[in-house]
């Protein structure tokens, strides 16, 4: 009877923390699961299809990276109850506010309609046509965001980060040789030594990993969800399942095209879905599915972050929680985004390629601006009080900032002069 | 019809004063930054806008690589 109680007493405890989990839960998560967008997608696909699995070590190393930077925004959002583009304009003044908030809403923008790129590429798989994929698909956002209510958008966007986990079944299909996996992919290696094109696909990899948007997003997310001080373990914790659950999504793309197109160069995610539909039409399929969640999750989250951001540092009302009425401008600025992106995609000969390859050169011009900002804000116990960076979290945040700054960087680089590593 | 044109210019007219009044009282709002920068921050700041100015450099070199048929 004793053991029975002690077992009830136990059963009950897990299931009350993951109830305080799942309430409190959304902002890490949905950022991270967010961030394997079309163009993450894209850059596993190609990862796995060039080195095999020999690059999963470095994803795995990237989950830390990720969760490190995150974490500091969690920290900032909940004790200062400002998004990072108000924290920014308050701190350093309107030169870099302004800087921050238009370069914003241009990589913003430019990224929103690479995710549509990947959604109607997606779509077309299925015979679906890109006209009716950007219609529904704005549409379907419609739905979502004005529900009127964050909980509401938070939870749908949680259902929408579960889709994207279709590529373990996918990976699962393919029936790698997990010796393989485990020998190629966990014990840390060069593949063909420490070269000019695996120096870029690393660099593309921490390029995909940590995005400016990110920051933004979360913090004004923290935010809106009313997270308090004493909830930051928690927002923590939501952090780390997210990292972990981005890498895991990331491992299984490279096991899925390491496995089926294994020295191919593949150029886009569509490309390696149409290559794997002639062999394994089963696995094409969840990898399409896999892109165009991908695709969606990015668009929804990065159309928003741009209209907090604007919301925060115009004065408007710019909280889910408000319904059209309330909160006009800041509705009127997400769906511009969402609806000016999406027909940019269906302009015949509109130069698509060339909006890709910007997006990562205007993102390395304010990621490290970004970055540098938040661990200036952290470190000042005028704002942050006890919650402001310990030795620890300088030694860890300055060495993973710094080596991000100067690898986006020359990723950004890279893409404005391609001969430079290959 | 030159009635139509008038009043949608003068609400374009409007909306832009409206705007720029808007941008004026945020500079103005925000002119004197809350937080008091460390001899570090401000190095930090200084180092931001000379990667800045190399990545406009950079930039305007290949559009000038590009308009002159280079790369």
């Amino acid at each position: 009877m004793d053991l029975v109680s002690k077992l009830y007493f136990n059963y009950s405890k897990i299931i009350k923390t993951i109830r305080i989990y799942l309430l409190l839960a959304g902002p890490g998560m949905i950022v991270m699961i967010a961030d394997n967008d079309a163009g993450g997608i894209t850059t596993y696909a190609a990862t796995g299809a060039k080195f095999g699995y020999s690059l999963i070590w470095f994803l795995i190393l990237l989950g830390p990276v990720a969760y490190f930077v995150q974490e500091m925004t969690v920290r900032l959002g909940a004790v200062t109850k400002h998004g990072h583009a108000e924290a920014i304009f308050s701190g350093f003044g309107p030169f870099w506010g302004w800087f921050s908030l238009l370069d914003l809403t241009l990589v913003n923008w430019l990224t929103i309609v690479t995710e549509f790129i990947g959604m109607t590429a997606a779509m077309n798989i299925f015979g679906i046509p890109p006209l009716v994929t950007v219609i529904v698909v704005i549409l379907v956002m419609f739905g979502i965001v004005l529900s009127g209510r964050y909980w509401t958008w938070e939870k749908i966007t949680m259902a929408f980060c579960l889709v994207n986990l279709i590529y373990i079944p996918a990976a699962v299909l393919v029936h790698p040789s997990v010796s393989d996996v485990i020998h190629a992919g966990f014990i840390p290696n060069f593949p063909g030594g420490f070269n000019g094109e695996l120096f870029f696909y690393m660099m593309a990899n921490i390029g995909t990993t940590i995005a400016p948007w990110m920051i933004f997003f979360q913090q004004s997310a923290v935010v809106d969800k009313n997270m308090k001080e004493k909830d930051i373990p928690w927002g923590r914790f939501d952090t780390v399942v997210g990292a972990f659950f981005t890498i895991i999504v990331a491992v299984f793309v490279i096991i899925v095209t390491g496995t089926l197109l294994y020295g191919m160069e593949i150029g886009s995610a569509a490309q390696a879905v149409h290559v794997i539909m002639g062999t394994h039409q089963w696995v094409g399929t969840l990898v399409a599915i896999g892109l165009f969640d991908a695709g969606f999750l990015g668009a929804i989250c990065i159309a928003l972050t741009s209209s907090w951001a604007f919301g925060e540092v115009f004065g408007w009302a710019h909280s889910l929680n408000y319904k059209v009425k309330e909160a006009f401008w800041f509705y009127v600025f997400f769906f511009a985004g969402l609806i000016t992106a999406g027909t940019v995609v269906l302009i015949p000969g509109a130069p698509l390629v060339l909006i890709t390859l910007f997006v990562q050169v205007v993102a390395v011009t304010l990621l490290p601006a970004a970055l540098v900002f938040l661990i200036i804000l952290l470190n000042n116990e005028e704002i942050m009080g006890k919650y402001k960076n310990t030795l620890f979290d300088n030694i860890a945040n300055i060495t993973i900032v710094i080596c991000i700054i100067v690898l986006s960087s020359l990723y950004g680089i890279s893409t404005l002069f391609p001969a430079l590593f290959r | 019809m030159a009635t139509m044109v008038r009043v949608i210019g003068e609400q374009i007219v409007a909306l832009v004063s409206e705007s720029a009044q808007k941008i004026r009282s945020i500079n103005q709002k925000y002119a004197n930054p809350k937080i008091q920068l460390s001899g570090g921050a401000k190095l930090a700041l200084l180092f931001l806008e000379l990667y800045l100015i190399f990545l406009v450099g950079l930039l305007a070199f290949k559009f000038w690589t590009i308009i002159h048929g280079g790369a």
